[in-house]
């Protein structure tokens, strides 16, 4: 470095500068610390595509040179965030926290203030389920590095929480339990304790094990009625979609609904039938509701009541392009063919009203010739955002 | 806050020339190697180990990955995803002198985590500018770091460009180039590239890419200096080669390419998986005119269809071009002729890509094992079939004399300890 050929005075003199200007620099950003929620606010107002960045970085700085007093306001800051700005807040959030409780990298400075984790404001965030629910897993995290015994407090607790994470780990602990309960020889226990799991089960793996479970023991599972499939639909095709023209294509039901109308399909008239599956994870297979078509587009069409205005996830699993309206408002387009297709493959918003809504997918087939590329289907079920299903009727 | 008046004199004498800061040999900063060509030019990594031998140190990660490690300075720095839905993110920075966690951040995914269960949410490897980390996850996620774990910025693409994603998941890796990160995201439907601002991650440009879905990684054609350095991004259509900070297209090649394998660049000679491999100059190559003119084409100096690689990117040592094909075989080809000179078979199939360093060429199979190959003029020696037990489906990173491997559960550095 060329500083070294600097005069030994020059060089002491340096240190002194640089000395004073970090505490005045470092001094100014607690003081800009202080407020916290001028800072979440701001980084909360990030947007697409790059939009407020520059200002969400500063005030991001300021929010991570933030004393843990901050970190409770920093995780209720998330509750109303867009996904990208909560992101945000998260990184400031484990900055601060990791700098206190390891002492670690990001500022040892800091770290040897050894200011301590609020961890009793923590464990009140955790508890109050009207919070952002991945913010307060994240809390219960850090909550347990310190306190290893908060699982055992707080999980047990957690069979319907809002939180997917805190559920699965509240059914994982039934699923032990009644595991361990017939390994006793308590059939009756564990039986118990299996169903009462699945109340509380969302995720797939683990509803297969209870499922199995409660089927040994005499009491079978519609797996359909607990992931709220929607089982009754009306079909129409199939409509032309050769060389994949059809996707953009207005065919009639887009615009109309009326189930006594025919119209003109890809060769002949097509019109409504009903057709329900019998599928226990309420696959609708099209090639055997209607035919084996290629390059070709079905319609399905739903009705699901509600008894008031809610917001919920219709969820999606199909290999094909598809569209999707609800109460005539187009919701999402996809128009990827034979990538695979997965239980709760696609997670879509909607608001629905209360009593009917109608539920319209437009299901495109493509013309590929391989084995592996002749699904046409789909399954559709109706959620809130952790994945149980609410309750509808047909 | 308190600052203890250590911390500013340390700063101070390391200003002031007193403290002179430990120099690395040999950084490795995206996917296969700072320059994407797959091989370190200084280490001499072991020939042989096992999960006994030669493990200098290993660190436990929390989530699933195949994306490489990369080496900057004294960090290893490596993604995983975790969680029933592959949805929480995480960035892990260790020490490569002794495996020690340095620290961790994690994050949410903002996009779809659905993908093959061979694959998973951290399929991209992360690369850096030697003073930020950038990340970016099959959901589309893109995280911006400083090497102490502040963030710089986030980016949630797929929120920004709701139908880029692929069912089967998406795996090309961003780079560093020119001064921009250029960022692929090619798929099916929302189909695009992107640079952004490497400090501010703010969008530089856009370009639409062929809707196909597309697992390969851009390379870097270079240039006179850094600065002039291109992204060539490679797709089902062919090759684009783009200024990084403008986007711009300064030529293309239109015969097709594969949508796995990526391209390798040696000698300003692209070597591109299209019709087995083409070799493509594009050297003389003058800039396009107009607005309207179409971008030219580079001069194709072989092409043999034998030479097609399979999962694994080809890499180039000593004018010699190495694939792995579908079978599992190794070819040894001309850099001249594409002529092939010799082959070895190898055992087991290949999701990462080769490496080569000291020369010998280092092929991990999916099963943990990798065969080390010494590489002659005539033929290629199996040197040492080392088997880790677990599964690896990442590249290799290579740094000094180590090589850097990861798995589903575990970070290996494999060396001397």
């Amino acid at each position: 470095m060329l500083v070294q050929n600097w005069p030994l005075g020059l060089r002491v003199g340096l240190v002194w500068v640089l000395f004073w200007g970090l505490a005045i620099t470092f001094g100014s950003l607690t003081v800009a610390a202080a407020d916290v929620q001028q800072s979440i606010a701001v980084v909360k107002e990030l947007g697409p595509e790059g939009k407020n960045h520059l200002a969400a970085m500063k005030a991001w700085r300021e929010l991570a040179a933030s004393n843990p007093e901050a970190l409770p306001a920093i995780l209720k800051g998330m509750q109303g965030a867009n996904p990208l700005a909560a992101n945000w807040l998260l990184g400031a959030f484990e900055s601060i926290c990791d700098r206190t409780l390891t002492g670690g990298p990001v500022n040892e400075a800091l770290a040897n203030g050894a200011e301590k984790l609020p961890v009793a404001e923590f464990e009140a965030f955790v508890k109050d389920t009207t919070q952002h629910p991945s913010a307060r897993r994240i809390a219960f995290e850090w909550l347990s590095k310190v306190d290893p015994s908060a699982g055992d407090r707080l999980i047990p607790t957690m069979l319907l929480d809002p939180s997917p994470e805190f559920r699965r780990d509240a059914v994982a602990r039934m699923i032990d339990g009644a595991q361990k309960a017939k390994a006793s020889g308590d059939q009756e226990a564990s039986v118990a304790s299996y169903a009462k799991a699945l109340g509380g089960a969302i995720d797939d793996d683990q509803v297969k094990v209870i499922a199995e479970a409660l089927s040994a023991a005499g009491k079978p599972v519609d797996l359909q009625q607990h992931f709220g499939f929607i089982a009754k639909w009306n079909l129409i095709g199939p409509f032309d979609n050769t060389n994949l023209s059809g996707f953009d294509v207005v065919y009639p039901p887009e615009s109309q609904i009326d189930l006594s109308l025919k119209y003109p399909g890809k060769e002949l008239e097509v019109g409504w039938i009903e057709h329900t599956t019998t599928d226990e994870y309420g696959v609708v297979d099209l090639r055997k509701a209607l035919a084996h078509h290629k390059g070709a587009i079905t319609y399905a069409l739903a009705t699901i009541s509600v008894p008031t205005a809610r917001s919920a996830q219709l969820r999606l699993g199909t290999p094909n392009a598809w569209k999707l309206w609800v109460n005539g408002q187009l919701v999402f387009a996809r128009d990827e063919y034979h990538r695979g297709t997965f239980f709760d493959q696609y997670a879509i918003p909607v608001d629905l009203v209360a009593g009917a809504n109608t539920v319209l997918l437009k299901v495109c087939q493509n013309e590929q010739t391989e084995e592996w590329a002749q699904e046409w289907q789909f399954q559709l079920r109706a959620c809130d955002t952790a994945g149980a299903r609410i309750e509808f009727g047909q | 806050m308190k600052l203890k008046p250590s911390v500013l004199v340390v700063c101070g004498l390391l200003l002031a020339g007193w403290y002179e800061p430990q120099v690395y040999s040999e950084d490795w900063t995206q996917f296969r190697g700072s320059d994407i060509s797959g091989v370190s030019t200084k280490g001499n990594p072991p020939i042989s180990w096992s999960d006994d031998e030669n493990i200098a140190w290993s660190a436990a990660l929390p989530g699933r990955g195949l994306s490489s490690p990369i080496v900057v300075g004294d960090k290893v720095l490596v993604s995983a995803c975790s969680g029933y839905r592959q949805d929480r993110l995480h960035v892990l920075c260790f020490s490569k002198a002794d495996g020690r966690l340095l620290w961790e951040r994690q994050f949410w995914a903002t996009g779809r985590t659905i993908s093959h269960p061979k694959t998973c949410n951290a399929a991209n490897t992360p690369c850096s500018d030697g003073q930020r980390v950038y990340v970016l996850f099959s959901s589309n996620d893109l995280v911006c770091l400083d090497l102490s774990g502040d963030l710089q910025w986030y980016r949630s693409l797929m929120g920004d460009f709701p139908n880029a994603s692929n069912s089967l998941g998406m795996a090309s890796s961003p780079i560093v180039v020119g001064g921009a990160l250029v960022v692929p995201i090619e798929n099916d439907s929302q189909s695009l590239a992107t640079g952004l601002d490497l400090s501010t991650g703010e969008p530089l440009w856009k370009l639409d890419r062929p809707k196909r879905a597309n697992w390969t990684s851009p390379v870097i054609f270079p240039g006179s200096s850094a600065s002039a350095d291109l992204a060539i991004l490679q797709s089902s259509a062919g090759l684009a080669a783009v200024e990084p900070l403008t986007g711009k297209v300064v030529w293309a090649f239109d015969k097709g390419a594969s949508t796995i394998p990526s391209s390798v660049v040696s000698g300003g000679i692209v070597y591109a998986p299209s019709g087995g491999i083409t070799a493509l100059d594009p050297r003389e190559l003058t800039d396009h005119l107009g607005a309207n003119s179409s971008p030219p084409s580079p001069k194709t100096v072989w092409k043999v269809d034998k030479l097609g690689p399979g999962t694994a990117s080809p890499v180039v040592w000593n004018d010699r071009l190495y694939t792995i094909n579908r079978a599992g075989v190794l070819l040894s080809a001309s850099v001249q002729t594409g002529e092939i000179v010799w082959q070895l078979r190898l055992q087991g199939s290949f999701s990462g890509s080769p490496v080569v360093a000291a020369n010998r060429l280092y092929a991990c199979n999916e099963n943990g094992q990798t065969t080390v190959v010494g590489l002659g003029d005539a033929s290629g020696e199996v040197l040492a079939e080392n088997k880790l037990t677990d599964t690896i489906l990442c590249t290799p990173a290579l740094s000094d004399n180590f090589i850097f491997v990861r798995s589903d559960q575990r970070l290996y550095c494999i060396g001397a300890n």
